[in-house]
């Protein structure tokens, strides 16, 4: 019952493509609510995420040169997750809210010049290279293999990737019940759907620009972490990189729907997957080189087609 | 004297690197400054007018398509060409995007257009790029170009290798120079034109208030592709003189986005944004201050490995061209907030009409 054909697209085709895809959700999620709340494509957002890994990567070797601990890298990005939060308030207080008031354009140009200071301030002080993240092949989860195996359908997942699927569901239902059932939640979501509303009402909209940038950066550092134990490397261009896609994945589940954000990302992870995949033939449908291309084309069908995403996001 | 020449190459091959960024700069505001279209995608206009150029113009070669050795100004009109057809198809599709989305939309065509260069190895040797690209005066002196029509009216082989073996080997340097900033002089009067016609006027008035321009009856979104189509036609032209002066050009190294679009946005926000004389000062300016600290990090690295010989001065140089992106963004971010409209601000014609 489980062919070879079976086989391959399930374990190299389809559960990197939903790894892929989470981690596409979680860095989507702060684009969305940025481009929500403070209405500004941040292009300066991955670039969080590439500095949150890089702190990750250097407190677990700090701790384990003083220390000699070898730390999970979920638990080194505690405080790798607390810097990054602080570096994005900080870029905030001093270089997007003087522009509070301009044209939103104004914003952008900052965010895109804050992009390239953050990143070469990184590779001034770790360097460009490429720095191993974790050591190793990653051997599939044996439990899962022996289970599965027995009941014909082998599944070959390793361990990292279970880490990354849950850890993402973790976040989103998390993340739910902070926007569905406390008080900066839902203040959230109302400056989302109309900040003129919302001042009206008295919420503090300085607040939850603050909580949009602490919530943002969590997610993103946490979608840099997962991408750099997938990779097992980090890399000073992983945040440019991954922009277009979480991009595409915000604006395919609409401006300022975390949730269609999510949904976004998972699409957008899969179809870069799968438009590698032999689907006539057997060469893969879409040479993998281009495989940035899939997420660039859908995006551009998407504002096209329907600007407002699958869950009627805000439009501009 | 060697020395002293060796100051004037430099000093030559600085005014060249500069006209070519003011170039890619005059076509940034007419996209900008005239018709506000965020475009960071400039990287990507220039390797497209740097490729065609090169696959046109370069002696047959089995690395990559062609070689066609075609006329130089011949690969240089193409490479406007294609650069605009690029732009036009662009344009089509997002231009009625809010700014943010076209933003969005141009730096993923640039990352696109990265992709096929890079992986289309038959037609651009992929990442190797592509090399020997002729360069205007200096490629008179090979051999294919003197043997062939219509150098070989005047003279023949003999006659031409004993011309250009009497002049210094950098004789075609200062006409390359000039040839640049001749074009660079062309463009900004062409484009001083537009400025002041009906065109600069209208593109102006769509810019501040689309709503009450198409109220006017001004077809908003047909002067906007077009406004971006000459912007990336002079970009494509500029990516031409790139190949030329660099004669080497590969996919991730010469397009870098953040050396060429970061760069040249800092230059015509710096120089002022819709001010074609502002774009021009603010490219040799960015591109002076870029290149004089390059000339102190290397005076400063020397000075710190002479007194601490601990430290590796090939790690401390690739660091420091690091470091001077960064100081270049924070000086981005102070001209934004303090200097929004830039050493030169726009400066609107009048609009007297002068037969009253």
């Amino acid at each position: 019952m489980w062919d070879s054909f079976a086989f391959e697209f399930v374990n190299f085709y389809l559960v990197p493509g939903i790894v892929l895809g989470c981690i596409y959700a979680l860095g989507a999620i702060g684009i969305t609510l940025t481009f929500g709340i403070l209405r500004f494509a941040n292009f300066a957002h991955g670039e969080i995420m590439m500095t949150g890994s890089y702190l990750t990567w250097t407190f677990s070797a700090l701790v384990g040169s003083v220390f000699g601990w070898a730390l999970h890298p979920l638990i080194a990005a505690i405080p790798a997750i607390v810097v990054a939060i602080f570096i994005s308030l900080l870029v905030d207080r001093y270089f997007y809210k003087p522009f509070r008031n301009s044209p939103t354009i104004m914003i952008v140009i900052a965010s895109f010049g804050m992009m390239l200071v953050i990143r070469s301030a990184v590779q001034t002080l770790w360097g460009p290279n490429q720095i191993t993240f974790v050591k190793g092949i990653a051997k599939p989860n044996a439990w899962v293999q022996e289970v599965s195996n027995n009941a014909e359908l082998l599944l070959l997942i390793p361990n990292k990737h279970f880490w990354i699927m849950a850890g993402t569901l973790i976040i989103t239902l998390g993340l739910a019940y902070l926007l569905g059932q406390t008080r900066i939640g839902k203040a959230m979501r109302a400056v989302s759907d109309s900040p003129e509303l919302a001042q009206a009402t008295g919420i503090d909209v300085e607040a939850v620009i603050r909580a949009t940038w602490v919530v943002g950066g969590f997610c993103a550092v946490m979608a840099g972490v997962f991408m750099a134990m997938d990779t097992q490397f980090i890399e000073t261009t992983m945040g440019f990189r991954m922009l277009l896609p979480m991009f595409a994945a915000a604006i395919l589940g609409g401006i300022g729907k975390p949730f269609g954000a999510v949904v976004g990302g998972l699409v957008i992870g899969l179809a870069e997957e799968l438009s590698a995949y032999p689907w006539i033939g057997d060469a893969p449908l879409i040479s993998p080189g281009y495989k940035t291309g899939v997420a660039f084309t859908i995006m551009v069908i998407m504002l096209i087609v329907r600007p407002s995403g699958l869950f009627k996001g805000r439009t501009f | 004297m060697d020395q002293m020449l060796g100051y004037f190459l430099y000093f030559l091959s600085l005014l060249t690197v500069g006209g070519i960024y003011a170039m890619l700069a005059l076509g940034l505001n007419v996209q900008w400054g005239f018709a506000g279209l965020f475009n960071v995608g400039i990287a990507g206009f220039a390797a497209v007018g740097a490729y065609t150029y090169a696959i046109l113009t370069t002696a047959g070669s089995t690395f990559h398509l062609g070689g066609f050795g075609l006329p130089l100004a011949f690969g240089g009109i193409v490479a406007m060409l294609l650069a605009g057809l690029i732009s036009g198809l662009i344009g089509v599709i997002c231009i009625r995007l809010r700014a943010d989305y076209l933003a969005i939309a141009t730096i993923g065509i640039a990352e696109i257009i990265k992709l096929i260069l890079k992986n289309e190895t038959d037609i651009t040797n992929g990442p190797r790029g592509i090399n020997k690209i002729p360069r205007a005066w200096e490629h008179l002196s090979e051999e294919r170009f003197y043997t062939s029509a219509p150098m070989s009216w005047f003279n023949d082989a003999q006659g031409w290798e004993a011309l250009f073996d009497s002049l210094p080997n950098w004789w075609w340097q200062p006409m390359f120079t000039l040839t640049v900033l001749l074009f660079v002089f062309i463009i900004y009067r062409m484009l001083e034109r537009a400025r002041l016609s009906p065109w600069g006027r209208m593109m102006t008035a769509i810019r501040e208030n689309e709503d009450a321009a198409q109220a006017a009856g001004k077809d908003v979104t047909r002067r906007r592709i077009e406004a971006f189509v000459i912007g990336a036609v002079i970009m494509g032209l500029a990516g031409a003189f790139f190949a030329q002066h660099l004669r080497l050009i590969d996919p991730t190294n010469t397009f870098d986005p953040a050396k060429m679009t970061f760069l040249v946005w800092v230059m015509l926000i710096a120089g002022g944004s819709g001010n074609n004389r502002g774009a021009i000062l603010g490219a040799f300016l960015i591109w002076t201050i870029w290149s004089s600290s390059e000339l102190m990090i290397d005076g400063t690295i020397k000075l710190l490995v002479a007194s601490f010989d601990t430290l590796d001065a090939g790690i401390l140089k690739s660091r420091a061209g690091y470091l001077r992106m960064l100081l270049i963004g924070l000086i981005l971010q102070f001209i934004l907030q303090r200097y929004p409209s830039g050493i030169l601000p726009e400066s609107r014609p009048a609009a007297t009409d002068k037969r009253t």
